[in-house]
């Protein structure tokens, strides 16, 4: 149920703009990759071709290979659509669809993917609630419409919906960055339990918080506002954090910049 | 796939069978061919007929084709994509035709001469004559309108945004509202009720009325936003000078958004501009050169091309399209200047 | 020249110019005070105008109707010179709302299809200026789209109401029995062509405005594009959607010179909507009009205080919607 994946020499433009530059890296399977770096640097961008959500924006457009196990996503013949619902992706602010109940916001993924059954699906969402550690809180409310929880719990709910359709990866952009310190708290725990079942990207502001959540980092930089993000390194989170090995990581970690 | 497989409904393959990329021109074309064959085997002779065919067939096509290989989510996807490809180019025939066929059969008989007489000595089934009386009475009539619309549409409007609490701002903001949705019919028999009254007989002074009544929500509503759009700071920045309130609006706020409410009300000229039906009732109409819009009747362009058009004379007709090639231009460039002007003044209010 | 209105019209030039000597003089709470009374003065005008349209036309129709013989609601004649005059309101109202429904039913599906095709179909390059040329489009004049009915597409029509009536004439409602194409059927087509601009206008409004958060968490479950728009933008878009239809069929209630100039009216109620004839409000009153005697525009303007009142009510619900519209995301924001 998870994958590894493999990126070589991506190139990410938005229309004549080249937010990316050649980015290569592999992301472990079962394992938390945190994406850090200063604002502009290009980690958004890059998480957002692991799933070809890139190519939404309109003028978005990506050069390079992303494989996942072995598969590229870029290949020709391969449907964004197959791709999009095999990595989930979370998003910066929880955005469950407003007009639609708790359990619907969670089976939506599932409805589109084929027809259950009635006790299927309620199974389904039932496991994903927990699995989003959700469900106590929303057990006895799941007709009631997503838009009336908490930012946190939307978040989760986010991420129930996101885990329901038993995605190969799960990407997160920026997932706290618009909840508070509890909140981020659950968050964060959750990922440490998800992290067993799924390949977890994070991209996270909080150097804190990929300290605490992920198992290796990546240190994404720009040499100047315009320029396009670079790659610089990829290390376990313990060695970027301790010891990196490029100076400009440590100056960012550090504080010294960003 | 060479990985150990974990059980999973899906297809271990990102790689959907899928549809080559020409396929939808590949059915719109065969659906169109198609479409031909049938109408000439029925005998069909309207090409609106023959479209109509070729849409049915291209979106049946497409949902039979591409659920029988890419399964039913893409064949919906791909039917949405085709209804709404059809429905677009349904809605730009009609369009396309009715722009086309003002020009074409306008140029017949436009020319110098057409623009500068009257139709005072051509008989309805004659050629010649021309236009001269009714865009003068236009010009009059929308003229009129205008200074009496446009200053009560900007000061409400300035009342609404600058003044407006309250219930009496209320109640102005949704009879605007209201107001935008009189039938233009409507306001010419309100003037007409008048006109009843008070035992008068057509002037062009009267349509002026209606078309003041008709242009004034229309400037109230694009003036307010585009008084709206003019920052508190400024308005801030000003007061805390000691400029009085009325100065600050007058010497501030307005000429900050002159550009945006120009444009307003170029628009909502342009829009009473073609007005035919109040002018029918208040105005009359007829074939003289008549330059007092406040006594006797008067022509003007809509009217003239209805009145041209029921004469039922084929050069009647074509002075009909020559009349709506005139009256679509004026409104076209009356439209295009205003959005130029919106345009060229938009971003210099902003960064004043 | 006792113009009758020109007294509730302030000249707005005098004013301005008082102002000026008072802003000279350095007197700034009178210049605010009548600066406040002249735009709240414009404002209160137009609430005079508004009620003296209702009052006015009311006064009038009252004239008429109180001579009238016939049960003006459900009588199926307009005859205003007779002795006692007979006259009522039935076949225009069927006339205007079968002909508005009928473009309703032809122009919202197609309008919103346009507008999805403009916010989520079209190639970049080409929305922008397609959505430009409808913006003009929706300024033609409408005198200019019925000389282009009755000369363009009355004609282009017979194709279809033969083949209609040979499908489905069984029905009676598109039975044809020859005649030129001059029925409320054409009117409604007519009419579909003219709002479709508006609506369309309108709509693409409401799609663009659709939040991108909610339609990326729909791309991001593995949404097709369709199921894209059924998720996450539709459902934002129905108020609106409504509202558009509602702006679109005031307009189509109220046309005048389009229905007058393709429509071949008789006073009649015809079951088939292929049948040349029936009438409408508006086109009632601009083709009688000339003909009418004093009293019978009386009458006129009777069944025009009618038409006045639909489209108030037609507007005041699409605003309310529009406005609850706004609430609702407001609240969200």
């Amino acid at each position: 149920m998870a994958k590894r994946i493999d990126v070589s020499g991506l190139t990410a433009y938005y229309s004549a703009h080249k937010a990316i530059d050649d980015i290569s890296m592999t992301v472990e399977p079962r394992s938390v990759t945190a994406f850090i770096g200063p604002s502009g640097c290009g980690k958004s961008t890059f998480l957002r071709t692991l799933n070809r959500m890139h190519e939404v924006t309109p003028g978005g457009r990506v050069e390079g290979k992303v494989l996942l196990d072995d598969e590229d996503l870029y290949g020709s013949g391969v449907d964004p659509v197959a791709v999009r619902s095999t990595i989930g992706m979370v998003f910066q602010r929880p955005n469950p669809f407003p007009t639609m109940s708790i359990f619907d916001n969670v089976a939506a993924g599932l409805r589109l993917n084929g027809s259950y059954k009635k006790a299927e699906l309620a199974d389904v969402v039932e496991k994903s609630l927990k699995g989003a550690n959700l469900w106590n809180e929303v057990k006895d409310r799941l007709n009631k419409p997503g838009s009336g929880l908490s930012g946190g719990q939307q978040q989760r709910l986010c991420i129930a919906r996101a885990i329901a359709v038993e995605p190969q990866v799960l990407l997160m952009d920026e997932p706290c960055s618009a909840l508070d310190p509890i909140s981020t708290l659950a968050i964060e725990d959750l990922i440490g339990e998800l992290k067993e079942r799924f390949t977890i990207v994070i991209v996270t502001h909080n150097m804190q918080q990929a300290a605490r959540v992920s198992d290796r980092t990546a240190f994404f930089n720009l040499s100047a506002v315009g320029q396009p993000g670079k790659l610089i390194e990829i290390d376990e989170t313990e060695r970027i954090f301790s010891n990196p090995s490029v100076q400009a990581t440590e100056d960012y970690i550090s504080g010294r910049f960003g | 796939m060479s990985h150990a497989v974990v059980t999973d409904k899906r297809p271990s393959t990102l790689r959907g069978a899928s549809l080559p990329k020409w396929f939808a021109w590949a059915t719109a074309a065969g659906s169109l061919a198609l479409a031909v064959g049938i109408g000439l085997a029925a005998g069909l002779h309207s090409k609106v007929q023959w479209g109509l065919i070729a849409s049915i067939l291209f979106v049946l096509g497409t949902y039979v084709i591409s659920a029988k290989v890419e399964g039913p989510r893409q064949a919906k996807d791909r039917v949405a994509t085709s209804v709404v490809w059809v429905a677009f180019l349904l809605a730009v025939v009609p369009l396309v035709s009715l722009v086309w066929t003002t020009v074409s059969r306008g140029v017949k008989v436009l020319d110098g001469y057409f623009l500068t007489h009257s139709m005072g000595v051509v008989a309805d089934d004659e050629v010649g004559g021309g236009i001269y009386h009714a865009i003068l009475g236009t010009a009059q009539q929308v003229g009129l309108a205008t200074l009496i619309g446009a200053p009560i549409g900007v000061l409400t409007a300035i009342y609404l945004v600058e003044y407006g609490r309250g219930k009496l701002a209320k109640s102005v903001t949704f009879f605007v509202d209201v107001m935008t949705g009189i039938p233009s019919i409507v306001a010419g028999l309100f003037i007409l009720s008048l006109m009843l009254m008070l035992d008068m007989s057509y002037f062009g002074f009267a349509g002026s009325l209606a078309l003041a009544i008709l242009m004034m929500p229309v400037v109230v509503r694009s003036t307010e936003e585009m008084l709206k759009l003019v920052p508190n700071e400024l308005r801030e920045a000003s007061l805390a000078l000691g400029v009085p309130k009325w100065r600050t609006i007058l010497k501030v706020v307005v000429p900050t958004s002159l550009g945006g409410i120009t444009t307003g009300i170029m628009l909502a000229v342009a829009r009473i501009a073609g007005e035919t039906a109040p002018i029918l009732l208040l105005v009359f109409g007829g074939n003289f050169i008549n330059s007092n819009p406040f006594e006797g009747p008067q022509q003007a362009l809509p009217l003239y091309i209805y009145q041209q058009y029921g004469a039922g004379s084929s050069a009647g007709y074509d002075r009909a399209w020559a009349a709506s090639l005139v009256l679509i231009a004026i409104v076209m460039i009356l439209n295009l200047a205003a959005r130029g002007i919106a345009r060229w003044k938009a971003p210099k209010a902003a960064g004043r | 020249m006792g113009i009758p209105t020109q007294d509730t019209v302030p000249p707005p030039a005098k004013p301005s110019a008082t102002e000026q000597k008072r802003a000279a003089r350095g007197a700034t709470r009178p210049g605010d005070r009548i600066f406040l009374g002249l735009t709240r003065g414009s404002g209160i005008l137009l609430l005079v105008i508004m009620a003296a349209i209702a009052v006015f036309l009311t006064y009038r129709a009252t004239l008429a109707i109180s001579k009238d013989e016939g049960n003006f609601l459900t009588t199926f004649d307009w005859n205003t010179s007779a002795d006692p005059p007979v006259f009522g309101i039935a076949v225009l109202a069927f006339g205007t709302v079968v002909s508005s429904v009928i473009a309703m039913v032809i122009a919202v599906p197609i309008a919103v299809a346009i507008a999805l095709f403009l916010t989520h179909y079209a190639p970049r390059r080409l929305s922008g200026p397609i959505a430009y040329v409808i913006d003009l489009l929706a300024a033609v004049p409408s005198i200019v789209y019925g000389l282009w009915g009755a000369l363009v597409l009355v004609p282009h029509l017979n194709g279809l109401y033969s083949w209609l009536d040979a499908y489905l004439g069984w029905t009676g409602i598109f039975e044809w029995q020859g005649g030129a194409p001059r029925s409320m059927l054409t009117v409604g087509i007519l009419l579909a062509i003219m709002i479709l601009p508006i609506v369309t206008n309108v709509s693409r409004e409401v799609f663009r405005q659709a939040p991108k958060m909610i339609e990326e968490a729909a791309l991001a479950l593995g949404a097709t594009r369709w199921e894209v728009i059924r998720m996450a933008v539709l459902p934002f878009g129905r108020s609106g959607v409504i509202s558009a239809s509602m702006l679109g069929l005031g307009r189509a209630l109220g046309e005048t010179m389009a229905v007058a100039t393709v429509l071949s009216p008789d006073f009649l109620i015809h079951t088939s909507l292929l049948d040349p004839g029936g009438g409408t409000f508006a086109q009632n009153i601009a083709s009688k009009f000339s003909e009418a005697t004093d009293f019978g525009r009386d009458a006129l303007i009777a069944s025009g205080l009618v038409l006045f009142v639909i489209t108030l009510l037609v507007n005041g619900a699409a605003r309310a919607i529009i406005a609850r519209r706004k609430e609702y995301s407001g609240a969200n924001a």
